[in-house]
């Protein structure tokens, strides 16, 4: 779409003019004077630029496209084996998850006494770096690695992209858990459940009164 | 039929239209018959007919409870939401299900509709100016309206006869009327805060592409909080003062909607003197005693600090969101009314560490930008483009009452996401979709936008596959489309909006409001000189009643005269004649207000003349 080569370096400067000049062309503020029917595929059209400049511009979004591409998916959600994170980051955060149970019925109890806190403010700073790093290999060396590998070498790429989304995933679910646990400020509460919606450890059964069958993102 | 678009700012206060000159190519805005720019967003329901703007606003405190102001904080909104803001309104707000309805005038309205008298009244300004008939506009809103919110913006505009053709966010309409000639390109913060609303939003302006990154606010924060907390301040400070007087004619001017007013517009006055002076005297003459205080403009502050300060959050959720720190921001904008006041713009100069633009007038600014909006979109600049974001995330309800988020906050728009969706029962021709838009994991927490139903033919549980879109249109309302794909055939959707109007009502609101039309022109000025016999005839009781052992005998005799010959005039429909009589009233009670005023301020105020302080009034 945006004519640049399929590599997850994306040069964003360049990326940004691309994105200006296909809004312009496809935004509904010019073709107002359309028939209706032309103005809601213009419409469709524009969402669509609007989501693929979103995907792209994100080192990290760019990764799990790729890897749904790579994958034959056009859905998110639609495969059968979630993505799992690595054993032993599970085992790792066990002891993390013990101690945010146990802090949770305290909590329900009453207040968090100071050293909990303490102690769990502390754990969250340290997953926080941990996700950061996850983040700066998955959009960096990683994503370099990629670039520059041999057909033949790539299904073990994708593999490591994979794991380390799920890593990340899962990160992010915990961190979540702990600021809820410890009651953050709106701000992080926001971030939290993003992080929350994310989550590929609680796939959530979706829909109204029907089922939910996966779903397409673009 | 003409194409032009107008632009429109549909305010909490005060409302504008605006146009591009074609010659010069700027925004203009159009100024009423007397001049005069903004156009009070009050409408009165009188037994006369409905008055909207300035003669309205005149009768605020005379009769509260028929006369709708601030009308924008109740758009799209349900009753639970605003009945904590209802307690201090002096008009009624009616308990019930959906929407906001209030009695007023002796008939039932909601908010739509009143606006539409507001949106009427600019549309026929602007077809006075131009000299041919205006059918299409843009309107603004807060950016962080939701969808009900805009969607009764829309409805609005329909009953008043205006085709809606782009709903703008009101801090990007503003960077659009900066960004004609004022902006250079880089990242800009716009800091709204108007009547009844707050709005930050951070955008990247490059080659004539204004992207909006991120938006925040506060839909419930603007000048209008600032006069309660002054008012309510003022009404415990009389209390504490006069409480003798009070106790002895059994007044509780809390339950008195006139008084109430009165204190309302008095703490609005007095907020609007100390932006640009340090002190200030409000006098306020009641039955019995007249209340007088001297204020500076460091008390003020004391009270409206913590609301300050509540606009500073959404300003870093907006930064965070747009991944960019204060010291990223190259300009800071500021729109609305209250941003005149000293201590916002310290704050804002302190928190993003640059000196605001404000050249210009920030009650103007908005309707400058949708006059530009409205511009683009009939073809006449072409080297412009925004790129607004929807300010709410979008989701749909799951089991358990969780929120599946399906188009995240900020995301530019238009933007679209399809789910696929199925039956859990044999037959069941029926799926039922919630579809909320907030920031919270809980539908309960959320902002209920509405109910989808979607009916498909039966089949066997399971087998429908229903694909579902859901597009936030470049006006940030959402439509829906579903699609059954085994028969590829459109799924019916019944749309039952939690806090809208639905087709049926809309087209009855339409027909409404040609019955009860704006009182014509020549009505509506004998309407006005009634106003102005009414508050005059007040004034002189009260000025009677407080002063008549000041005066002589003789001059007691010529204001009684004056008077009675006022009330005669004013139950016949002779306008100059009232005209005339309440001229004659002015005159005749003229030394005794002087009188009365000097009397007040002995003692208190000595070194001050009181012509002085009734020029502040």
């Amino acid at each position: 779409m945006f004519g640049l080569p399929r590599k997850l370096a994306v040069d964003s400067a360049e990326l940004q003019r691309r994105f200006y000049a296909l809004a312009r062309e496809h935004h509904p503020d010019f073709h107002q004077a359309a028939p209706a029917e032309e103005r809601a595929r213009i419409e469709a059209t524009s969402a669509l630029v609007n989501a693929a400049y979103r995907t792209l511009r994100d080192p990290i979004a760019r990764v799990e496209y790729l890897v749904r591409l790579e994958e034959g998916r056009e859905t998110k959600e639609g495969d059968i084996d979630k993505p799992k994170a690595p054993p032993a980051l599970l085992q790792e955060m066990f002891e993390i998850q013990e101690a945010l149970a146990e802090a949770r019925s305290e909590a329900a109890k009453g207040a968090l006494d100071e050293t909990t806190r303490a102690t769990l403010a502390e754990q969250r700073e340290s997953l926080r770096a941990r996700l950061k790093d996850e983040e700066t290999r998955l959009a960096g060396p990683l994503s370099a690695r990629w670039d520059s590998a041999a057909p033949a070498e790539r299904p073990a790429i994708l593999a490591a992209f994979k794991e380390a989304l799920a890593t990340r995933a899962y990160l992010r679910t915990v961190i979540a858990d702990l600021t809820e646990t410890l009651g953050g400020d709106t701000e992080e509460l926001g971030r939290a459940i993003e992080g929350r919606h994310g989550s590929a450890e609680a796939p959530r059964t979706r829909g109204g009164m029907g089922g939910h069958i996966g779903a397409p993102h673009q | 039929m003409s194409s032009r678009i107008i632009g429109i700012d549909l305010g909490t206060t005060n409302s504008l239209v605006a146009y591009v000159d074609e010659a010069t190519g700027l925004p203009r805005v159009i100024p009423d018959a007397d001049g005069r720019p903004l156009l009070p967003s009050v409408v009165a329901f009188t037994p006369d007919g409905i008055v909207v703007g300035e003669p309205a606003r005149r009768q605020l405190a005379r009769r509260p409870a028929d006369t709708v102001y601030s009308v924008k904080r109740l758009m799209g909104r349900g009753f639970e939401d605003v009945k904590d803001e209802a307690r201090y309104l002096p008009f009624r707000i009616l308990a019930g299900e959906g929407l906001v309805r209030l009695a007023v005038g002796g008939r039932e309205v909601t908010p739509p509709e009143v606006s539409a008298v507001v949106l009427k009244a600019l549309k026929e300004r602007a077809e006075r100016h131009f000299g041919e008939s205006v059918e299409k506009a843009v309107v603004t809103v807060p950016a962080y309206f939701n969808d009900a919110q805009r969607q009764a913006t829309k409805d609005a505009g329909r009953i008043a006869g205006l085709d809606v053709v782009r709903i703008v966010n009101e801090p990007t309409a503003a960077s659009l009327a900066y960004g004609l000639h004022r902006l250079s390109e880089g990242v800009v913060a716009v800091y709204d805060l108007g009547g009844g609303t707050f709005d930050v939003s951070i955008l990247r302006v490059k080659d004539g592409v204004f992207e909006v990154l991120a938006t925040n606010g506060d839909t419930h924060l603007g000048g209008d909080d600032f006069d309660r907390v002054l008012a309510l301040w003022l009404l415990e400070d009389i209390a504490a003062r006069h409480h003798t007087e009070l106790d002895r004619d059994c007044v509780d001017l809390a339950r008195d909607p006139e008084a109430m007013q009165e204190l309302r517009l008095a703490a609005e006055a007095a907020k609007i003197r100390l932006s640009s002076e340090e002190r200030t005297t409000l006098t306020l003459p009641f039955a019995g005693f007249t209340y007088r205080r001297e204020m500076t403009r460091a008390d003020l502050e004391r009270l409206v600090e913590p609301l300050v300060r509540r606009t500073l959050g959404p300003c870093r959720r907006a930064l965070a969101d747009a991944g960019l720190s204060a010291a990223d921001i190259d300009e800071v904008v500021l729109v609305g009314g209250s941003t005149r006041v000293p201590l916002v713009r310290r704050r804002v100069q302190e928190l993003f560490g640059k000196t605001p633009h404000s050249q210009l007038n920030p009650d103007e600014v908005v309707a400058l930008g949708a006059a530009v909006q409205a511009h683009i979109l009939a073809g006449g600049i072409t080297n412009m483009l925004l790129l607004d974001v929807t300010p709410l995330s979008l989701g749909i309800e799951s089991l358990g009452g969780i929120v599946n988020v399906l188009i995240p906050r900020n995301t530019t728009i238009p933007t679209s996401a399809r789910e696929m969706f199925t039956t859990s029962a044999d037959g069941q021709t029926l799926v039922d979709l919630h579809v909320l838009q907030g920031e919270r994991e809980l539908a309960k927490d959320c902002r209920s936008l509405g109910r989808f139903e979607l009916r498909i033919d039966p089949m066997p549980a399971g087998m429908p596959k229903i694909e579902v879109t859901f597009l936030i249109d470049a006006n940030g309302i959402l439509q829906v489309q579903a699609k059954e794909q085994r028969s590829d055939k459109a799924a019916s959707i019944e749309v039952k909006p939690t806090y809208g109007l639905n087709e049926a009502e809309v087209g009855r609101m339409i027909e409404d409001s040609f019955t009860y039309a704006e009182a014509d022109v020549e009505t509506r000025m004998l309407i006005e000189a009634r106003n102005e016999a009414d508050t005059v005839l007040v004034h002189a009781g009260r000025a009677l009643k407080q002063g008549a052992h000041l005066v002589d005998v003789a001059e007691r005799a010529a204001i009684e005269t004056a008077v009675a010959a006022l009330r005669a005039a004013r139950s016949g429909d002779d306008r100059d004649r009232i005209h005339e009589a309440t001229t004659a009233v002015n005159r005749a009670t003229e030394h005794l207000a002087e009188v009365l005023m000097d009397a007040a301020l002995k003692g208190a105020l000595g070194s001050r003349r009181a012509t002085e302080i009734l020029g502040e009034r």
